[in-house]
């Protein structure tokens, strides 16, 4: 069983419904490193050995965060810029997350279509989420298309419901090593076929 | 001319006034000051004070219980019960080590034996009022030489009393019936027993009026809201105790002490302190002049060289016995120096005991003479023999000054001054230090300077608000200097010395509280840092993750509530109210609380911003 590390960042967790839900589920569960960024580090002053063993306790790593002007909130970056460092997570020496793979989790307040050229936001997800996938990939990682569960603002409870289901089962899928078959052709793992047979 | 009381007390404020401030200019103590201003109105220079002087020392003793009183107000009674080892322990055995030894030289002399003890004793008491004024004026009283002198001076107060009854035994006995006894305290014609009982008694009463009958007329007297009352209140308290302990033959001083204890648990204890504190000031300033006017200058004319080998004579001896008592208490050479010196001196007692003596028929009249002289004499070298010991001999033993070291790697554009190294100085210091910051530290603290000197820190030791220490610490080249001074009068003192000389040097400054906050930030000190601001909020931080609340969301909240409330503190310090006349300083504080708390309700609760809340978005969109 492969073991999962959720790095979660969310300023402002308290007021979140939508991943209040998604995670409760999930957190508890055997296997699953549940690491809540905002809780650990409210000074932003990052444990940095401990942040290095945590990855090399794990084969998957998680970023959960709520997708805020385009990105992460600053505490996933600053965790990004302090942990991976240069000579461990890449580099000519660096290869300590060879291997690993690696995703996102994000939440939008605005739905799947004003993320395209027609709408508001010009850009897709998978667009504005480049940074991401090739600080993993420099870092050696295998970078999976993102979980996004969007529209947030509008979502009913039964859309909520279904989305919190899914990432149960994105979770059961990562731990049991399934593949994602055709993964390049869907923009968002909630897409694939394997997350889709069961769910409701 | 004489006789009037006004022309008197003009004569003793003028003296006062003109003296005192020319000595402390010249880096005196203000004992000293007294002392000469003393020397100066009295009979032998310009003859403004004549015989009353006597009278006034009596009367100005008051002062040596006022000031007992307030020093017993200040130690705890659970602190006072653990320093009775060291009491008994020190005190006893300077107390006796003196007497023997000094009866020992006079038998040699072929001093007959009666007047060889009653001198000996005299000799060995030294003066409470003098040392600790002394003491308390240089802030020394938390290091091991404060607390041993303390001990031994209230050893001495208690022995007094068996002094005092021994002497009449020491009298021949057809002498005896001669003697009009008019000083004589109720109990004498008691049996000893039931004196015993009676002394046990009033010192009960003393801690069972204290506790149960003071503090209920307090509270009434202070719901009253005149203020003078509580000064009346305060008065009658000291002297209470102290008719009751003269009732039945205890020394007032240590009587009052006792009091002091037992109301310093009490919530009147800064109250008493600051209505007191003046009167305690004026009567000792009163006490020392008297001193200085009592000194006998045609007995020492007469008798130059006895009187001076007989002064010289006591010190030596005296301090030979402190030294060894020094010694067999292990203390630091440093510590011990000052002891010798600081209780060299014949006390205040020896005048009553001398005089109790005389009346007795056991000195004759050329003896007290010279004796009260030569004690006079003590107690006006005693001051200046402590600042050649300060300036030339503590300098060159044990923890001095200055340590010579070569100049290293301290960037010396950057230079900042230390002061105090204590819990908040050291952690200040070794966070600098952490970070590549070498401080010039100052410290009162002999043992923690060897230390430091010993880490490598470049430390000066002693008083930071004499000038010229400071300025051998380099401050004319300093960019920054740090107080971390724990006491706030000492601190106040440095800031408004600093502000005056060195208008250019950065300050930052530890505060106890806002309320020496307000102090420094009147007298123009803008970096202020209050002790207790950060740890509460923290700890109310910590409160609420434990009632569930986000780390970080507090975190924020925190921030803003310290930026907050260090910009109300500028907004309510320097308001005119804040140094109005209050009858109580807790009601000052209260009525500063209220103003804070309506200020925080007028703001409401802590805003943890608007971006990104999913709430107000959420509406929005659906109004769309």
């Amino acid at each position: 069983m492969k073991r999962l590390l959720i790095l979660f960042a969310h300023p402002k967790f308290e007021q979140s419904r939508t991943n209040k839900a998604l995670i409760h589920k999930i957190k508890e569960r055997e296997g699953v490193t549940f690491h809540d960024l905002y809780e650990e580090y409210p000074d932003f002053n990052i444990d940095v050995p401990f942040e290095k063993k945590l990855l090399d306790q794990h084969d998957i790593i998680i970023w959960h965060h709520p997708f805020y002007w385009y990105s992460c909130p600053p505490l996933m970056k600053q965790w990004i810029d302090v942990v991976l460092e240069f000579g461990w997570a890449y580099g000519p020496e660096g290869n300590a997350l060879n291997s690993k793979k690696c995703l996102n989790v994000i939440t939008t307040g605005g739905s799947r279509e004003v993320y395209c050229p027609e709408g508001i936001n010009n850009y897709s997800v998978n667009e504005f989420l480049r940074p991401f996938e090739q600080t993993a990939k420099l870092c050696g990682m295998e970078y999976l298309p993102p979980f996004a569960v969007m529209g947030t603002h509008m979502i009913t409870q039964d859309e909520l419901d279904q989305h919190t289901e899914q990432y149960d089962q994105l979770i059961n899928a990562l731990q049991n090593g399934t593949t994602f078959g055709k993964i390049n052709d869907c923009d968002f793992l909630n897409d694939t076929p394997q997350l889709n047979n069961t769910s409701i | 001319m004489n006789g009037s009381i006004l022309f008197q007390a003009i004569v003793f404020l003028s003296g006062a006034v003109i003296c005192v401030p020319i000595a402390k200019k010249l880096g005196l103590s203000s004992v000293l000051g007294y002392l000469l201003a003393g020397i100066i109105i009295g009979p032998y220079v310009l003859g403004f004070v004549g015989q009353e002087g006597e009278d006034i020392l009596h009367f100005a003793e008051f002062g040596v219980v006022m000031m007992l009183f307030l020093i017993g107000l200040e130690i705890e009674p659970k602190n006072f019960w653990g320093m009775r080892k060291t009491i008994v322990g020190m005190g006893g055995a300077q107390v006796f080590g003196t007497i023997l030894l000094s009866y020992f030289v006079l038998s040699l002399l072929g001093v007959g034996w009666q007047v060889a003890i009653t001198i000996s004793m005299a000799v060995a008491l030294s003066s409470t009022a003098i040392s600790l004024q002394t003491i308390k004026e240089k802030g020394l009283f938390d290091t091991t030489y404060g607390a041993s002198s303390f001990s031994i001076l209230l050893f001495q107060d208690i022995i007094v009393i068996l002094m005092l009854a021994i002497i009449p035994l020491l009298a021949n006995n057809e002498n005896n019936s001669s003697v009009e006894n008019h000083d004589a305290s109720l109990l004498d014609s008691l049996p000893i027993g039931l004196q015993a009982l009676a002394v046990i008694l009033s010192v009960v009463s003393v801690v069972l009026i204290g506790r149960y009958l003071v503090v209920p007329l307090l509270r009434s007297v202070a719901s009253t809201r005149v203020r003078e009352l509580l000064t009346a209140s305060a008065l009658l308290i000291v002297l209470g105790i102290s008719f009751l302990m003269e009732l039945v033959g205890l020394s007032p001083a240590l009587g009052a002490f006792l009091g002091g204890v037992v109301l310093a648990t009490s919530e009147f204890k800064h109250e008493l302190e600051s209505t007191l504190e003046p009167f305690k000031g004026l009567l000792l300033g009163l006490f020392f002049m008297a001193v200085g006017a009592s000194i006998n200058f045609i007995v020492i004319g007469e008798y130059p060289l006895t009187i001076t080998s007989l002064v010289f004579g006591v010190i030596i001896l005296k301090g030979i016995v402190l030294l060894l008592v020094g010694s067999i208490f292990k203390m630091k050479i440093d510590q011990k120096l000052l002891l010798t010196i600081g209780l060299a001196q014949i006390g205040e007692f020896a005048f009553v005991l001398l005089s109790f003596a005389f009346q007795l028929k056991i000195l004759d009249n050329a003896q007290l003479d010279m004796m009260l002289v030569v004690t006079a004499l003590t107690m006006t070298l005693a001051p200046i023999l402590g600042i050649l010991n300060e300036r030339f001999i503590l300098p060159k033993v044990g923890t001095k000054e200055i340590e010579k070291r070569p100049v290293d790697h301290i960037a010396k554009t950057h230079k900042v001054i230390l002061v105090g190294f204590g819990h908040f100085g050291s952690t200040v210091g070794r966070f600098l230090r952490a970070s590549g910051v070498e401080a010039t530290i100052l410290d009162q603290d002999s043992n923690r300077v060897d230390l430091l000197r010993k880490m490598g820190f470049d430390v000066y030791y002693g008083d930071a608000t004499r000038m010229d220490l400071l300025e051998s610490a380099g401050i004319t080249s300093a960019n920054i200097l740090i107080c971390t001074i724990d006491d706030p009068d000492i601190s106040v003192q440095l800031a408004k010395i600093l502000k005056e000389k060195y208008p250019k040097l950065k300050l930052m400054f530890r505060a106890k509280n806002r309320y020496d906050a307000y102090e420094l930030l009147d007298l123009g000190i803008q970096n202020v840092y209050r002790e207790s601001l950060e740890t509460s909020v923290k700890l109310a931080s910590d409160v609420l993750s434990n009632m569930g609340y986000r780390k970080y969301t507090i975190h924020r909240q925190a921030q803003k509530f310290i930026q907050y409330d260090e910009a109300s503190l500028r907004k309510l310090s320097g308001r005119p109210n804040n140094k109005e006349e209050y009858i109580f300083k807790v009601r000052a504080e209260i009525e500063q609380q209220e103003k804070q708390l309506e200020e925080d309700l007028k703001r409401g609760i802590i805003d943890n911003g608007v971006q990104w809340d999913s709430e107000q978005m959420r509406l929005t969109q659906k109004e769309k």
